[in-house]
C-alpha cells in the first residue's frame, strides 16, 4: 500500500440471508489481513462480535434480504456507512435462498413447520420477537441504495482483496481478468 | 390428442375447409375457429395444426400472441373496455368496477357459470364517442352508469347482443370539418378511369407530381414505393391496405371505412393499376370486426361494377381483387413488416429490413403498404391531377391531412385541414378551452405544451398519423404518460431485449411513482431505460415507446417530482406489502410485523 | 479494391452481402451477440450486437456492411449500452449462476464478464415458469431464456422436427413445445438433436452430465467469450 490514510478506515460487515460463505472468502485474503487490519479497524461485524453499527466508512454486507430484520439491518448500515458494498451472488441478485421465490410463502412455511415428516401439531411460528418473511428474497439493491458490487458464490478472496485495495487507494474499483465470476 | 365433440369438429372442418386448409390463412382460421366455442381449447390447436400440416407449436405461437385470441376459457359475454388515457378521462375505471360489482366478478377473471367478462383492452379507436367498450366484438361508446345498469341486465338475462337496444351499437363519424377528401363526391370508378386512361406510367407521373406522402405517420413519398414495387423483380405484387389503426387517439381511418369504403378500395385498384399488382389486402384491426359486413357489401359492389376482379373496367390483363384479413389485437401488426408477417398467417413481429417490403413482402412478392387515409387520397390525385393536389399544403407537405380530435374539447371528431394549419387554430375550432398540453400522433407521437401551440401540422414540424388528444388544465400530465406506458408494455411483441424488458420496467417505475415510493434515483434509472430503448429496439414501435415519458420529463417535470418521496432512493417494492402474506400466516398484527416503506418514518 | 469501413477507427474489409458483424469478426475485431449464429440468418433480437454506424443505431448482425462507413462499437457509450441491455437479460430471468449446470459454459454469463456486469441493477421479475424434466434426457428450465430463438431455428431449419417455438406476447413471452401436453417427453426430441446443443444459456440441459467439467476448465474459464468467439472465427 503505497499511501496509507491518515487514520483507520472503519469497517462494517453483516451477512443477512446468506451462508457467510463470503465472510470465509473474506478471511481467505489470508497474509493480507495483516495488511489491512494495518489500515482498518472492524466496527460491526461477526469478526468482533460488536452489535450496533456505528458511523463508518465502508459498510459490506452479505446475503439477500429475505425478512424484516434484514431490512432493519440493512439500513441501519446504509444510515451509518460512507459505502457500502454488495458481497457475493446473494446479496448482488438473490442467490441461492431467493430460489425459494417460486413458491408461496404459505408453501414454504408449512412444509417446514407443519408437514415435514417428523413434525406433529407443527404451527406457524407467530412470536413477535421473531421477524416476519418477506413474500420474496431480494437482492439488497432493491432495498437501499447500493455503492460498489461484489459477485461470486463466494467471490473469491483475491477478489475481495483487490476491490478493497482499489477502493481505500481512491481507484473505482474494478474486477477483470477472471477475477470477476458469478459462480 | 384429446377428442372434439363432433359438431364443434364438424364446424372445425368446414373453417378448415373453407380456407383451403392453407396455412398462410392460421389467423383468420383461428379466429372462425373461436367463434365456435367462444375460446381455444388444447384439442383444437392440436385439430387445426393437423389440418394444416404444420407443427403444433407453431399454432400455439400464434394463438399466444394475440390479444383477442384465448387459450383459456372467457365468458360468453366479453366485456373489454377501451383503456385509452381519453376514456380513462371520461371514467372508465368506475364505470368498470361498477360493471364488474353489479355482476359480481373480478375484473380479468370469468364469472364461474362461465357467463361473462370484464377486462380493458388497448384503445378501440371511439374516442370522440368514449368511455367505450367491445361485447364480443361489437362497440359500444358513450358509456355511462345507465347504459352500464342496461347492459349488466342484459348481460344476466343472456340476451342475444342482436336483441340488445339498437342505439346501443351506433357508430357516429362525428365529422366536424369537410376538406377536399371528406368533401369528395365520386362515383366509384371515376378515379380509376381517369388513371386508366393515363396508362400505368402516367399516372404513376401524375402521382409523382402530386408529392402524395404517407398519411400513416412515417410520410414516406407513395409514388417512391409505387415505382420500386412496379420495378422490383417478381410476377405476383399486392397491395395491402394497413387499416389496423392501432395508434391511441386515432380513429379516422374508422370513419373512412364506414362512410368512404369506396374511395379506399378505388384507392387500392389505383395502386395495383401503377403497380401491376393482382392481390390486393385489407387488413382490418380486430377491433373494427364488426365493419367487416358492410365492408365486404361494399367489395361486392364493386365487383358487380366490373371494378374488381378480371380486365377491370374492360381493362384486358388488369386484374385485381380484395379481400379482408381481421386483426386480432396487436398493435405491432400497425408496423408494416410485422402486418406482412400477420398477414401470412404468423406472429405479429417486424421483420429485419432490408429487404423493404416494396421488394420482398407478403410471401416474398414485392408489397406495397399503405394508410387507409393516403390510399382514399389517391383518388382526388386521379380525378384531379397530382399538380391540383401538391397546391394544397405546404412545400414538403402536400394536401389535406384527417386529425381524430378527442380529449378535453366541446367537440371531438374528425377535421381536415390544409397540411400547415397551426395548432392554436385547430384548438379554436374544435371547442377546446384552458388547454395544458396536447399528444398529436398517439402515444408514440409528440406531447406539445400550450407554448408550442403556434406549430403547425406537417411532415416538417408536427407530424402526425391523426390522433390529437387534448388535455386540460385539469388533467395530470405525468397519468398521460402512465398510460401511453402501459400501452406499450402490453403492445410490445417481445421480440427484442430492449422493447421487452425495458417497457416493462419502465411501467414499473411509473406505477412505483403513481404508488407514492418515488425518489429521484428512479428519474435517473427512467432516463436510462428510455435511452435503451431509443437506441437499441428492433422497430419503431420500441423506439418510439419512451416518447410520452421524455417529453413530459422535458415540459412537465414538476408532475413527476411531487410524486417523489424521497431525493435519494426508495425500495423497488413495497416492503409491509412483501410481508403482508407471513401476517396472514402467523395472524400477527403487532408493529414488528410491519416495516415502513419510507425510511425516515422509522427512525422515531 | 476491396471495399472497407471504419470500425472505431480502424479499416475493416467486407465484400458486398456481408454484414457489419461479420465483416469485423473476420478482420479481428470482436461485437458480441446472443441471438446470432453463424449456420442461421440474422435474427437480430438480442440487441447485443448494436452499433453506431454513420451516427445510427444498428443492429451489426442484421445490417450489411457499407462503403466507408463509420462504425462504433467498443466504445464507452455503446458499451454501456450493451451492459444496460445484460442486465435487463439478467433481471428478467432467474440467473442463478451458482446453481446452474451451464455456469462456466453459459454465453450470457460470459458476455457479463466481458462487460463487467458487477449489478443486475434494476428490479427483478423472479418469474415462474415450470421446470419441464419430462423427457428422460434432457431438462428444460424455461426460467433462464433470453429468447434467442436459436432452439426454435435450429429443430425447424436443421432437425425438420419444430420442437420449439414461443408464445404469448412482451414480457409474457415463453418457450412452448410442440405437445399438446406442453411436455417435451411427448414430442420426438432427442438429446443429439441440433436443437439440443445450441442453447447459449442454461434452458436445454442434458441430464446426468452437470457439473462434469470442473471450475477452472469449463469454456469460458479457458478464455473469455471474445477471445473465444475471435479464436474460433479465424480456424
Amino acid at each position: 500500500m503505497s499511501t496509507l490514510p491518515a487514520r483507520k478506515l472503519r469497517v462494517a460487515t453483516a451477512s443477512l440471508a446468506g451462508c457467510f460463505g463470503c465472510h470465509m472468502s473474506f478471511l481467505d485474503i489470508d497474509e493480507h489481513l495483516f495488511e489491512l487490519v494495518d489500515i482498518i479497524e472492524f466496527d460491526r461485524s461477526p469478526l468482533t462480535d460488536i452489535k450496533e453499527v456505528g458511523p463508518c466508512d465502508i459498510g459490506i454486507i452479505e446475503g439477500g434480504v429475505c425478512n424484516s430484520e434484514n431490512v432493519h439491518v440493512l439500513r441501519e448500515f446504509r444510515r451509518n456507512c460512507k459505502t457500502l458494498i454488495a458481497l457475493g451472488a446473494c446479496a448482488v441478485n438473490g442467490g441461492l435462498p431467493a430460489q425459494r421465490n417460486h413458491i408461496p410463502l404459505a408453501e414454504c412455511l408449512r412444509e417446514v413447520y407443519q408437514f415435514r415428516p417428523g413434525v406433529e401439531n407443527g404451527q406457524i411460528p407467530n412470536d413477535p420477537e421473531l421477524p416476519l418473511p418477506l413474500d420474496k428474497v431480494r437482492p439488497i439493491h432493491e432495498v437501499v441504495r447500493i455503492d460498489y458490487f461484489i459477485p461470486g458464490c463466494p467471490p473469491s478472496g483475491p477478489a475481495i482483496w483487490k476491490f478493497l485495495t482499489d477502493l481505500i487507494a481512491g481507484r473505482t474499483p474494478r474486477l477483470t481478468g477472471g477475477l470477476l465470476h458469478y459462480d | 390428442m384429446s377428442a372434439l365433440p363432433s359438431d364443434e369438429s364438424a364446424a372445425l372442418d368446414g373453417i378448415l375447409q373453407r380456407h383451403r386448409h392453407d396455412p398462410t390463412r392460421l389467423l383468420q382460421i383461428l379466429i372462425d375457429a373461436q367463434d365456435i366455442a367462444g375460446w381455444l381449447p388444447a384439442p383444437v390447436l392440436t385439430r387445426i395444426a393437423a389440418g394444416l400440416d404444420i407443427p403444433r407449436a407453431r399454432v400455439e405461437g400464434v394463438a399466444g400472441f394475440y390479444s383477442f385470441l384465448y387459450t383459456r376459457p372467457v365468458g360468453r359475454y366479453r366485456v373489454l373496455f377501451s383503456d385509452n388515457i381519453t376514456d380513462r378521462m371520461l371514467g372508465n375505471a368506475e364505470l368498470l368496477d361498477a360493471l364488474c360489482r353489479k355482476l359480481w366478478i373480478e375484473p380479468g377473471k370469468m364469472s364461474e357459470d362461465g357467463l361473462v367478462s370484464v377486462t380493458t383492452t388497448s384503445c378501440t379507436g371511439l374516442c370522440d364517442q368514449g368511455p367505450a367498450m367491445l361485447v364480443n366484438g361489437q362497440a359500444i361508446g358513450q358509456l355511462n352508469h345507465r347504459r352500464i345498469n342496461e347492459i349488466a341486465e342484459m348481460i344476466r338475462q343472456q340476451r342475444p347482443l342482436e336483441l340488445w337496444p339498437a342505439e346501443f351499437f351506433q357508430v357516429d363519424d362525428n365529422i366536424r370539418l369537410k376538406g377536399a377528401l371528406l368533401g369528395l363526391e365520386m362515383a366509384p370508378g371515376e378515379a380509376l378511369k381517369a388513371a386508366i386512361a393515363r396508362g400505368p406510367e402516367g399516372w404513376l407521373a401524375e402521382m409523382q407530381a402530386s408529392n402524395l406522402r404517407g398519411r400513416g405517420g412515417a410520410g414516406f413519398a407513395t409514388a417512391v414505393k409505387w415505382a420500386s414495387a412496379r420495378n422490383a423483380p417478381g410476377e405476383l405484387k399486392v397491395i395491402v391496405c394497413n387499416a389496423d389503426e392501432g395508434e391511441p387517439g386515432t380513429f379516422k381511418d374508422r370513419v373512412l371505412l364506414n362512410r368512404y369504403a369506396d374511395l379506399v378500395f378505388e384507392g387500392m385498384s389505383l395502386a395495383a393499376w401503377a403497380v401491376g399488382a393482382g392481390e390486393g389486402f385489407v387488413y382490418l384491426r380486430g377491433e373494427y370486426r364488426y365493419l367487416r359486413p358492410q365492408l365486404e357489401a361494399v367489395l361486392a359492389c364493386r365487383r358487380e361494377a366490373g371494378l374488381l376482379g378480371k380486365n377491370i373496367l374492360g381493362q384486358p390483363g388488369f386484374d385485381f381483387d380484395i379481400q379482408i384479413h381481421l386483426g386480432a389485437g396487436a398493435y405491432v401488426c400497425g408496423e408494416e413488416s410485422a402486418l406482412i408477417e400477420s398477414l401470412e398467417g404468423k406472429r405479429g413481429t417486424p421483420r429485419i429490413r432490408p429487404p423493404f417490403p416494396v421488394i420482398k413482402g407478403y410471401l416474398g412478392r414485392p408489397t406495397v403498404v399503405n394508410n387507409v387515409e393516403t390510399l382514399a387520397k389517391t383518388c382526388l390525385v386521379a380525378l384531379h391531377g397530382g399538380a391540383d393536389f401538391a397546391a394544397t399544403g405546404t412545400a414538403q407537405s402536400a394536401g389535406t391531412k384527417l386529425i381524430s380530435i378527442s380529449g378535453d374539447c366541446a367537440m371531438p371528431g374528425i377535421y381536415e385541414y390544409p397540411f400547415g394549419a397551426q395548432i392554436s387554430r385547430i384548438l379554436e375550432d374544435c371547442g377546446a378551452s384552458d388547454t395544458q398540453a396536447i399528444q398529436v400522433g398517439g402515444a408514440s407521437g409528440i406531447c406539445l405544451a400550450s407554448y408550442e401551440f403556434q406549430r403547425r401540422i406537417a411532415y416538417e414540424d408536427v407530424p402526425t398519423a391523426g390522433a390529437f388528444m387534448i388535455f386540460d388544465g385539469t388533467r395530470d400530465l405525468f397519468e398521460v404518460a402512465r398510460a401511453f406506458i402501459h400501452f406499450f408494455a402490453h403492445e410490445s411483441c417481445g421480440f427484442c431485449t430492449p422493447c421487452r424488458v425495458g417497457t416493462s420496467l419502465l411501467k414499473g417505475f411509473m406505477d412505483k411513482l403513481a404508488d407514492g415510493h418515488g425518489a429521484k434515483a428512479d428519474l435517473n434509472d427512467i432516463d436510462w431505460i428510455d435511452r435503451l430503448l431509443k437506441n437499441a429496439s428492433h422497430c419503431g414501435l420500441g423506439s418510439a415507446s419512451p416518447n410520452p415519458v421524455i417529453d413530459t420529463l422535458q415540459k412537465f417535470r414538476p408532475a413527476y417530482e411531487r410524486r417523489l418521496v424521497s431525493l435519494d432512493f426508495e425500495p423497488a417494492f413495497d416492503l409491509d406489502a412483501a410481508l403482508a402474506e407471513a401476517r396472514q400466516l402467523t395472524a400477527r398484527n403487532d408493529p414488528g410485523a410491519h416495516l415502513k416503506t419510507h425510511e425516515e418514518e422509522e427512525e422515531k | 479494391m476491396t471495399k472497407q469501413f471504419l470500425l472505431d477507427g480502424q479499416p475493416v474489409p467486407f465484400e458486398d452481402g456481408q454484414t457489419v458483424l461479420e465483416a469485423a469478426r473476420a478482420a479481428g475485431h470482436y461485437i458480441p451477440s446472443l441471438c446470432w449464429h453463424k449456420d442461421f440468418p440474422p435474427h437480430g433480437s438480442c440487441k447485443l450486437c448494436v452499433v453506431k454506424a454513420a451516427g445510427r443505431h444498428v443492429s451489426a448482425c442484421a445490417t450489411p456492411a457499407k462503403e466507408g462507413w463509420e462504425v462504433e462499437s467498443n466504445t464507452p457509450e455503446i458499451n454501456g449500452e450493451r451492459r444496460g441491455l445484460l442486465q435487463m437479460l439478467l433481471v428478467e430471468g432467474n440467473h442463478f449462476c451458482p446453481s446452474c449446470e451451464k455456469s462456466g459454459d453459459c454465453e450470457l454469463q460470459a458476455l457479463g464478464y466481458e462487460y463487467e456486469v458487477l449489478t443486475p441493477r434494476f428490479r427483478h421479475f423472479f418469474p415462474d415458469r415450470p421446470v419441464d424434466a419430462s423427457h428422460p434426457d434432457v431438462l428444460l428450465d424455461f426460467n433462464r431464456c433470453i429468447f434467442c430463438e436459436l432452439c426454435v431455428r435450429a429443430s425447424r431449419d436443421i432437425d425438420g422436427k419444430s420442437v420449439f417455438a414461443l408464445t404469448g406476447r412482451g414480457i409474457d413471452k415463453h418457450l412452448v413445445v410442440n405437445a399438446e401436453s406442453g411436455r417435451l417427453a411427448d414430442t420426438d426430441f432427442a438429446k443429439t438433436d441440433r436443437a439440443a446443443n445450441i442453447c447459449p444459456v442454461g434452458v436445454i440441459l442434458h441430464k446426468r452430465v452437470g457439473f462434469a467439467v470442473p471450475i477452472g476448465e469449463r469454456t469460458f474459464d479457458l478464455a473469455t467469450i471474445s477471445e473465444k468467439t475471435l479464436k474460433e472465427g479465424s480456424s
